[in-house]
């Protein structure tokens, strides 16, 4: 396969990318790769995957981090052209106030942009909660959005149960079954 | 040898109480036992070690590349009271890296403990590990904590369990940045979420002798895993030894990049199985041929250069994998590939040394080691 940015060597990174169900495809050869920054893929050395974030940053959505480069942490101050130009974030408000932007990236970069791993264990339970009562939520527009009503109230009336026992004690609570199908049926 | 080398971890934990010590047990290490590299591990002639690492950082704290030197300082001060109650690092302690030479740092790179990054700027930042040097923890590197554990052979679940111990340890007396959304906070994004890296090292000579490895590692590089080779002066990999990591931190559990991890690892050991069997049927007596030649010059070379061991090793390597008789046990190799390289000779030899003399020293340590009783 030849690289299609100088279309004549032979592309040796080839990188895939999933959004919105289309699937986008990128094949460089060694040389274009290093020019726009995949380097970090061939070296040997230090394998940060900084600077294919950065890569990505920049000529993937160039209006927004057009747009975003004067903004500043509220927190620590940090620019965002700087994090454009270093890939480091300099505490946790960054992901609070660069939080639109990151989540294109993270994206891209992970295929997601929410947590379900490990939690730390002091609110673990609250965390679980939380992500369910999340995700309810998000469950409840789709039906919303796809007119299913009588999801829609189920959902509802969920969240509630949910809302209701929040005070109580963290023992963990019973997963009803989740509506069978349409979740991933369509589009 | 300096004499604070011969002081022993276990007096030096007398007195503690979140006091930075400055010397780093060289002499122990070097002679010690029972140390991870030491171990039997499955199916250790294919994988030399794998490795999981966690990243933390603190609430309330900037990370480190934002943060200021009293900040930083205060950070090693908590971790190292944080220290004292994990098991693994009860009795040792945080060594503040600056207060080691270059030398001691190399050796503690070389010995991968410390992150390139840990060993080339050590101001404001430490390193604890423990006696068998399987758990490491570095502080405020690109984080302020990144827990590691590391193992011999194929060993994915033991290391995310321990370090998922030590990390619950660590975090019932420092509360962590944590966002639901995001998980665990860290500077670099591409490890946000589970702030989880596992990676194998892995040898494959077959795939590499038969030219397939381009087209395995592509696809491994598909599902996304991230690959890496070693290369050397040339464009040529450096004893077919490579390292496959997850790349996703967000959106997927632990244990589902863990077991990612295992299934491609396994599919890949299947391919090089097979490049084996074509490559003996081919040229089983070339390849015969290599090992015994690399035994002979790992046995008997009066200069050996780092690359040159590598490669050896390599060859050697295989010849364990393909049962020859002669060959030193897989133990004994992973020793060589460690602890002849500069830092750990120049330490034990006690001085600086040049290059040349480092060549000499090199292959008379290896030469030495093989022909101990039982390698
Ligand atoms: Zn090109
Ligand atoms: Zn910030």
């Amino acid at each position: 396969m030849k690289c299609q940015l100088c279309g004549h060597a032979d592309a040796v990174i080839h990188i895939k990318e999933v959004r919105n169900d289309a699937v986008t495809e990128l094949h460089l050869c060694e040389k274009c790769a290093r020019e726009k920054g995949f380097h970090s893929m061939l070296d040997q050395g230090k394998a940060s995957l900084a600077s294919q974030f950065i890569w990505m940053a920049e000529n993937l959505y160039p209006e927004g981090s057009a747009k975003l480069s004067g903004v500043q942490c509220s927190d620590c101050g940090l620019h965002y052209s700087e994090f454009m130009r270093t890939g480091r974030l300099g505490c946790a408000s960054c992901y609070v106030d660069f939080g639109a932007q990151l989540k294109h990236l993270l994206r891209r970069v992970h295929g997601s942009v929410r947590h379900v791993g490990k939690a730390p264990g002091k609110d673990g339970h609250l965390y679980e909660r939380r992500q369910r009562v999340q995700k309810l939520h998000e469950d409840l527009q789709r039906a919303i959005e796809r007119e299913e009503y009588e999801r829609a109230a189920a959902l509802r009336d969920e969240i509630r149960a949910l809302d209701a026992t929040r005070a109580d004690s963290p023992s963990a609570a019973p997963s009803p079954g989740e509506g069978g199908g349409g979740e991933d049926g369509e589009a | 040898m300096n004499d604070s080398g011969s002081q022993g971890r276990g007096a030096e934990a007398q007195g503690q109480g979140g006091g930075l010590k400055t010397s780093l047990p060289v002499a122990e290490m070097l002679q010690g036992e029972g140390l991870w590299f030491h171990e039997q591990g499955p199916l250790q002639d294919a994988i030399l070690s794998t490795r999981v690492r966690l990243a933390r950082n603190l609430k309330g704290h900037r990370f480190p590349p934002r943060a200021l030197a009293e900040e930083l300082d205060r950070i090693m001060q908590r971790v190292s009271q944080g220290l004292a109650q994990v098991p693994e690092f009860a009795q040792t302690e945080l060594y503040p890296m600056e207060s080691l030479g270059a030398l001691e740092r190399q050796f503690l790179l070389e010995r991968h403990l410390a992150s390139h990054d840990l060993a080339r700027d050590g101001r404001h930042r430490g390193l604890a590990f423990s006696a068998d040097e399987r758990a490491a923890v570095m502080v405020n590197e690109e984080d302020h904590l990144r827990i590691q554990v590391l193992r011999a052979g194929f060993q994915l679940d033991e290391c995310y369990a321990q370090a998922n111990r030590i990390d619950d340890s660590l975090e019932a007396q420092l509360e962590y940045a944590f966002f639901d959304d995001f998980g665990y906070l860290t500077a670099c994004p591409t490890n946000v979420g589970t702030g989880m890296r596992a990676s194998v090292l892995i040898h494959l000579p077959a795939l590499v002798l038969t030219g397939k490895i381009k087209k395995v590692l592509a696809g491994v590089g598909q599902v996304g895993l991230a690959v890496r080779g070693f290369y050397g002066e040339g464009t040529d990999v450096l004893g077919n030894f490579f390292q496959i990591s997850n790349q996703i931190t967000l959106g997927e559990k632990e244990s589902q990049t863990l077991l990612n991890l295992e299934r491609v690892i396994h599919q890949v050991l299947d391919y090089e199985e097979k490049a084996r069997d074509v490559l003996l049927k081919d040229a089983g007596d070339q390849v015969r041929d290599k090992v015994m030649r690399a035994l002979g010059a790992l046995g008997h070379a009066h200069m050996l250069s780092s690359e040159e061991v590598i490669g050896l090793a390599s060859a050697v390597r295989f010849g364990v994998t393909l049962e020859l008789s002669g060959c030193p046990r897989v133990r004994t190799l992973n020793e060589i590939l460690l602890c002849a390289q500069p830092a750990h000779l120049q330490l034990m030899a006690g001085h600086e040394m040049s290059s040349r003399e480092r060549n000499v020293q090199r292959a008379r340590w290896i030469r030495e080691r093989l022909a101990a009783k039982g390698c």
